[in-house]
């Protein structure tokens, strides 16, 4: 997918990541009975996996829970062996995690912080530039940088356990950024916060890209994150890649239909609307109409001509819904391949 | 290693910063460990009871003052905390973030844990002024030589604490929870160690047996050197002893950590 020229910063052959798991039904016999013979599984977390990765890409990497994402760029970022297959980033097997591979990469998960409780985040960051040996000018200058974007500066002297989520997550992807890494995997960053926050990250994620060509994995279930930052994605599903390629494609792909929400200057009857196409939103005043592509024209002119409309909107179906109508699809096949 | 020298002021200096930050807890923490206290109330009322036989001395109330005293003051400074620390992390998966830094996760804990020491050194102060000040003082060393000893001795047994933790904190790579392995440890550390009762009050065949656990040399031995129980060639001896379990308990950790990291990342965390 990337481009035939450019820098491959992530390469993954064959990727497998399995775990042992005991399992156990639930009970007081089954509970005596595992302590003398114990049953285990094997979950395939990831199953075969390939990618390739150019420098400065950034690349949404999506999947229903469970999927296998998080496991993934744990093994990209050298926290998990992987069971079989290779992945280089920069050059480094992550699991080796050698000092010059530490460096050039960092992992931030949304979830799990870096930043110390009890003290401002001023001095994570300084402990980051002594572990992470970041000249002092230089430090200085990225911090200020960083403020600056991020707008961190009546945050960064204030005790962590006293910011709200938003602002800690503000000042943890700063921390992660201090000693300015060229591959960055981030792991849900934007959950749990409001929508202007959301907006704040994403532009910020957007300019660190731009400006020090960082190479950019990013997992979300929030759509708009993927949608804004990532024009390559990479769907996982149950540990392997089910789709890789441009954001549109995958769309076009699954959903190929377009949405055309009409909003109308009076009540309009249900069979009306229903006359023009399939109707996925209907209310007197507002219905949305889902019609195949080469019937837009014709559809918003049949429209215009025989309903009372003030205004109309033509525009890809969610990506929310191409996400579940992709994950429902290939469970379907699974199944249909495991019946076979 | 050069590069971790050189990071490790900074990471000392956070490190005593988060502690301060923490003085509340430490302050419960040393109400923890006001053990002495209690032994040396009950040892004093049974010496002045009935003459105490110690490895053939008769001690009195106020050798025993001395021995507790002391015995708190170790307390405070071979003290370390990195196997609760360590099976926090693993439990909440925090350790990640520790393993994704370019420093040995080891060495952020030693340091952490060495970082809070000047506050606990401070602690310490108003024992140390009530040690001068009392007859306490009598049954204190009086060889320069051995005080030279006794920091040594205090960072010996911090070593052995400091990296027994590391073991036990190892450990919850592989279980679901080491503090209970921790729990057994400090049990028998109460008991073999010096802290509830001089060891020479053992049975002589059951002292023995303490000569070859790690538990004396935690910290009864800075204890003894404190209250003068050696002279500095048999403190020497005994030190070279302590550092020998020290560096055991090292390469044991060393191995223990490398072999529950990589069932950490073959397991995930």
């Amino acid at each position: 997918m990337q481009s035939r020229y450019a820098v491959v910063m992530i390469s993954v052959r064959g990727l497998k990541k399995h775990y042992r798991v005991s399992k156990r039904p639930p009970g007081m016999r089954a509970a005596m009975k595992a302590l003398f013979n114990r049953q285990y599984e094997t979950v395939k977390a990831v199953d075969g996996i390939d990618l390739s990765i150019a420098e400065g890409e950034r690349v949404g990497f999506l999947g229903p829970n469970g999927a296998g994402k998080t496991t993934s760029l744990k093994v990209m970022s050298g926290l998990l062996y992987p069971t079989a297959g290779e992945v280089l980033v920069d050059n480094h097997v992550p699991q080796k995690r050698e000092v010059a591979f530490l460096k050039k990469v960092m992992l931030v998960m949304g979830q799990k912080q870096q930043l110390m409780w009890d003290l401002p985040p001023s001095e994570t960051f300084d402990l980051n530039r002594a572990i992470y040996e970041v000249p002092r000018d230089v430090f200085k200058k990225r911090i200020d940088e960083l403020t600056e974007l991020l707008e961190l500066q009546d945050l960064v002297n204030k005790p962590t356990r006293q910011l709200s989520l938003g602002e800690r997550m503000k000042c943890e992807l700063a921390a992660a950024l201090v000693h300015g890494p060229r591959v960055l995997f981030l792991d849900e960053p934007t959950i749990g916060l409001d929508v202007s926050m959301q907006v704040a990250m994403r532009d910020f994620i957007r300019k660190y890209n731009e400006e020090h060509k960082a190479t950019l994995i990013l997992t979300s279930h929030y759509m708009d994150d993927v949608a804004a930052l990532c024009p390559r994605v990479i769907v996982i599903d149950k540990g392997l890649v089910s789709f890789d390629g441009k954001l549109a494609d995958l769309v076009q792909q699954i959903r190929p239909e377009k949405r055309i929400t009409l909003r109308f200057s009076k009540p309009v009857d249900r069979k009306d609307v229903e006359a023009l196409g399939l109707v996925v939103n209907w209310q007197s005043a507002e219905s949305q109409l889902q019609v195949a592509q080469d019937k837009v024209n014709e559809t918003v002119a049949r429209a215009l001509a025989t309903l009372p409309v003030k205004d109309l909107n033509v525009e890809n179906p969610p990506l929310e819904e191409v996400m579940s109508e992709l994950f429902a699809r290939s469970r379907t096949a699974r199944e249909a391949q495991g019946a076979k | 290693m050069l590069r971790t020298l050189r990071a490790l002021p900074t990471v000392m200096r956070i490190g005593f910063v988060e502690a301060i930050a923490y003085r509340a807890e430490m302050f419960v923490w040393v109400l923890a460990t006001t053990m002495p206290f209690v032994m040396l109330v009950m040892w004093s009322a049974v010496a002045e009871a009935a003459p105490v036989l110690v490895k053939g001395q008769t001690w009195g109330s106020t050798q025993f003052v001395a021995y507790f005293l002391s015995m708190f003051i170790a307390r405070q400074l071979i003290s370390a905390w990195a196997a609760w620390e360590i099976n926090w992390e693993v439990r909440q998966g925090l350790l990640a973030m520790r393993l994704l830094r370019p420093m040995h996760p080891i060495v952020s804990y030693a340091a952490q844990n060495l970082a809070a020491m000047p506050l606990r050194f401070f602690v310490t102060l108003p024992i140390v002024v009530v040690i001068a000040v009392s007859p306490a003082r009598g049954y204190m060393n009086h060889d320069w030589r051995v005080w030279c000893l006794v920091p040594f001795s205090f960072f010996g047994g911090w070593l052995i604490t400091f990296f027994a933790n590391i073991c036990v904190g190892a450990l919850s790579f592989f279980m679901q929870s080491s503090t209970r392995v921790m729990d057994v440890w400090l049990t028998a550390f109460f008991v073999f160690s010096g802290y509830l009762f001089p060891t020479d009050m053992f049975p002589e065949w059951m002292r023995r047996i303490t000569d070859w656990l790690p538990f004396r040399y935690q910290i009864g031995l800075p204890v003894e050197l404190m209250i003068g129980r050696h002279g500095f060639q048999e403190g020497l001896e005994l030190m070279a002893r302590q550092y020998c379990f020290g560096l055991a308990f090292m390469a044991f950790a060393v191995v223990l950590w490398r072999r529950g990291i990589t069932h950490f990342q073959a397991f995930g965390g």
